[in-house]
């Protein structure tokens, strides 16, 4: 594989300054829990119902449960101590437990106390079978993937996957969809999620067929796509992934779901609900945290969201704001034990598309990703930002992503939509997408292994250049902190506050005697 | 030698490579699997559209009981062109130094601009595109300009906390973004703004202005906008129109 020269004591340097920038915020991440993280520990324990409201809405027992201990302030002794308090004192399941706490028929606090001992050997018993349960889901999705044929390579040497997306608002609609684009090369699926979902405090119940700009996340819409994915993966031969996304408010609650309906690829990115979706920069990275130690135990390929900094911050100018941010989030999930070999990061080609040499600067940001990160599945998103309508010109913006995927060796291809700033992809806008990726993947399968990048070039400077500013953006981050380099803009030129967006009061410091040992068997 | 033949505006047709052909190419998809039987129920839509000398391009395989078409066709339906008429945003295209100049010289202050991407959508590339410095297509965002006063909210800005804002900061004009359009999500987002702007008398103090790849000057004034811009809008139209109209209700007052 061709390489640029890039001076390897810059990225240690940036590595050691992203651990120096990490350490504040994991110490915060240590002394508190969330309603979000108290929710999912339940979920894992197999609470999983759902009362219905006035209006016909379902809303999730685990919420219940959890927001009345918010209420009377004990919560920050974990929800499994009361839970499981209760367990040994009513001797019943805790599926039975939960839907009788959800219809407040049992009181949680009410209940005489059994010796706290005894309390945690309770829960340890039932996070260990919980644990193992998710052992359990992620060794036979593992066997699928052998059995139904897989050539996914994190480091993306052979050739980009063949990602596509679906959004139809309605899960079987999405399925039919799905199975078309499986049908068509795809080799993993996204069912982009119902706009502001990610605002909700709860995640919705059971199989939903009305979303705006998407589909809702509910353990049983998972359930219903990858039985589809594979069911056609095993008639096509070919195991298909699925992708959904953890991010938002209910980060943990979607990462226990993602674990136990066998999810592949998880959008899973604090920045990106901080910085596009005004989520407490606290709330949310405490919730990472420990989303993150699921997905480690599940083996599910995270993807982060640094594309979307060049939506909104030009891409020419501000590579850095995203090679500074990938080795930031790296840092987080090796401290959520996640190996490299499960972060997808997250990169895109969104240059102005008129700018000189375009392809030069896109090809320098690919290849230097690829190599900065060798062992890691890069996602590499298509042009969205200066697509307009013109199908055919956006066809070709696609074609020359395809070409710079393949040229670089990205892990994770999303394919671009011609009909993208239109309407959410018709099913041929997705099958011409998928040929025009097959065309250029497979013409220009070696072309890599055989092109050398001339020394000092204007594609190597350009890495060079991009590495030296995203090193000096990380010192300045290092000296203000990144909760203060947050707010004077530091990434995608968009200001939050400590303190400001959504979810904060969802935050909770921990006791002493806080239970929860999920943190040790995860 | 003779003459290319012109164009005749009473008898608009489209054009392919002679005047008056009337090429047109259409592309769909037929829930059905690729057959002969596929190929001709695609030939007979083509000519129920009014197509004549259908051409199927590509029947093709776009998944499991799905067949692709791209079609060619010539038609012959025709517009009288002098007759269309459009509504269109009222206002004489100008410069970032025009209108920077003639806010100094005919209103005298800084006009406040508040830019929101609203509801549930988060979606800011067009109101960045708008109002953020740098601009859209080398034309500078409103922020840049020396007499206007612009600020871009961001996204999710609800309806009613845009009108409490515009009342705060005593803004003259409001420009709203809408980019998610599913189930008209954009529409009724759109005409709740103007609602809750008349409920709180606000509607005629301020001039309200949409946009979005799916909007258009017609469409916003139905929702009760001043105006409407859509894909391919620069800064500068969209400041061009608010200076203008501006100084158009100034003048309406003093009458």
């Amino acid at each position: 594989m061709a390489n640029l020269n890039l001076d390897q004591k810059k990225i240690d340097e940036c590595r050691k300054i992203a651990h120096t920038v990490s350490k504040p915020v994991e110490e915060l991440i240590e002394k508190h829990t969330s309603v979000s993280i108290e929710r999912a520990a339940l979920r894992l324990l197999g609470v999983n119902g759902a009362i219905q409201q006035q209006g016909g809405q379902w809303f999730p027992e685990v919420n219940l449960i959890v927001e009345d201990l918010h209420k009377q302030k004990v919560l920050d002794r974990g929800v499994l101590y009361w839970f499981c308090n209760a367990l040994l004192y009513t001797k019943i399941s805790p599926q039975e437990l939960g839907t009788s706490v959800a219809h407040r028929k049992i009181k949680l606090t009410e209940l005489p106390k059994s010796k706290d001992e005894d309390i945690e050997a309770k829960a340890k018993e039932l996070v260990k079978e919980a644990v193992e349960h998710i052992d359990e889901r992620r060794d036979y999705r593992d066997s699928l993937r052998k059995k139904q044929s897989d050539r996914f390579k994190s480091h993306g040497m052979e050739r980009p996957l063949l990602y596509v997306i679906v959004a139809t608002g309605n899960i079987y609609d999405d399925v039919i969809q799905a199975r078309a684009a499986a049908q068509a090369g795809a080799e993993a699926i996204a069912v982009i999620r119902s706009t502001a979902q990610s605002l909700l405090d709860f995640v919705p119940h059971g199989a939903t067929t009305e979303g705006y700009g998407g589909t809702y996340a509910t353990q049983e819409n998972f359930r219903i796509m990858r039985e589809a994915l594979d069911d056609e993966g095993g008639k096509i031969g070919r195991y298909i992934r699925l992708t959904n996304y953890c991010s938002g408010l209910c980060m943990s609650e979607i990462a226990a779901l993602g674990a136990m309906e066998r999810l592949d690829f998880l959008l899973n990115d604090a920045m990106y609900g901080i910085l596009f979706r005004d989520i407490n920069m606290k709330r949310t990275l405490i919730d990472q945290h420990f989303s993150r130690r699921i997905i480690a135990k599940s083996k599910i390929v995270i993807h982060t969201g640094e594309d979307n900094y060049l939506t909104t911050a030009d891409a020419v100018e501000n590579g850095h704001q995203v090679l500074a941010s990938q080795f930031i989030n790296e840092r987080f999930a090796l401290g959520a034990k996640m190996t490299p070999s499960l972060m997808g990061l997250g990169h895109a080609q969104e240059m102005d598309p008129e700018h000189p040499d375009v392809f030069l600067l896109e090809i320098a940001r690919a290849q230097m990703t690829r190599q900065i990160f060798p062992e890691h599945p890069i996602k590499f998103m298509p042009p969205t930002r200066f697509k307009c309508g013109d199908i055919f010109y956006s066809h070709l913006m696609d074609a020359m992503f395809n070409f710079v995927g393949v040229l670089t060796g990205q892990s994770i291809q999303l394919l671009g939509m011609a009909t993208e700033a239109m309407h959410t992809p018709l099913l041929q806008d997705r099958w011409m997408s998928i040929k025009n990726a097959n065309y250029i993947f497979n013409g220009a399968k070696s072309l890599g292994d055989e092109i050398l990048f001339k020394p000092k070039g204007r594609i190597e400077s350009w890495a060079q250049k991009v590495l030296d500013e995203t090193l000096a953006h990380l010192r300045m981050i290092e000296k203000k902190g990144l909760f203060k380099a947050i707010e004077d803009r530091a990434f995608a030129n968009v200001t939050r506050k400590e303190d400001g967006g959504k979810g904060l009061d969802g935050v909770i410091e921990k006791s002493k005697d806080y239970l929860n040992p999920f943190f040790e068997y995860l | 030698m003779s003459q290319a033949k012109q164009v005749n505006l009473k008898k608009l047709k489209p054009y392919g490579d002679i005047m008056d052909d009337g090429t047109v190419q259409i592309a769909f998809t037929l829930p059905v699997e690729p057959s002969p039987e596929a190929r001709e129920a695609a030939v007979q839509f083509a000519q129920q559209m009014g197509f004549q000398n259908v051409k199927i391009a590509t029947m093709d395989k776009a998944g499991n009981g799905f067949a692709f078409f791209v079609i060619y066709g010539n038609t012959n339906f025709t517009i009288d062109f002098t007759q269309i008429e459009v509504l269109k945003v009222d206002a004489k295209k100008r410069s970032r130094d025009e209108i920077d100049e003639i806010i100094k010289t005919k209103i005298g202050r800084k006009l406040i601009i508040l830019g929101a991407c609203t509801g549930y959508d988060a979606h800011t590339v067009g109101i960045d595109a708008i109002m953020n410095m740098k601009g859209f297509a080398g034309d500078y965002g409103l922020e840049r300009y020396q007499w206007l006063d612009a600020r871009n909210l961001g996204a999710q800005v609800l309806n009613e906390d845009l009108l409490d804002m515009a009342v705060k900061e005593n803004a003259d004009a409001i420009l709203v973004s809408k980019v998610v359009t599913q189930h008209e999500i954009h529409i009724k987002d759109f005409k709740d703004l103007i609602e809750r702007a008349k409920k709180r008398g606000l509607r005629d103090k301020l001039i309200f202005v949409a946009g979005g790849p799916r909007v258009t000057h017609p469409l916003s004034v139905e929702c009760g906008f001043d105006a409407g811009f859509g894909v391919g809008t620069k800064p500068s139209d969209v400041a061009s129109y608010i200076v203008e109209e501006f100084i158009r209700r100034k003048q309406n007052q003093k009458k």
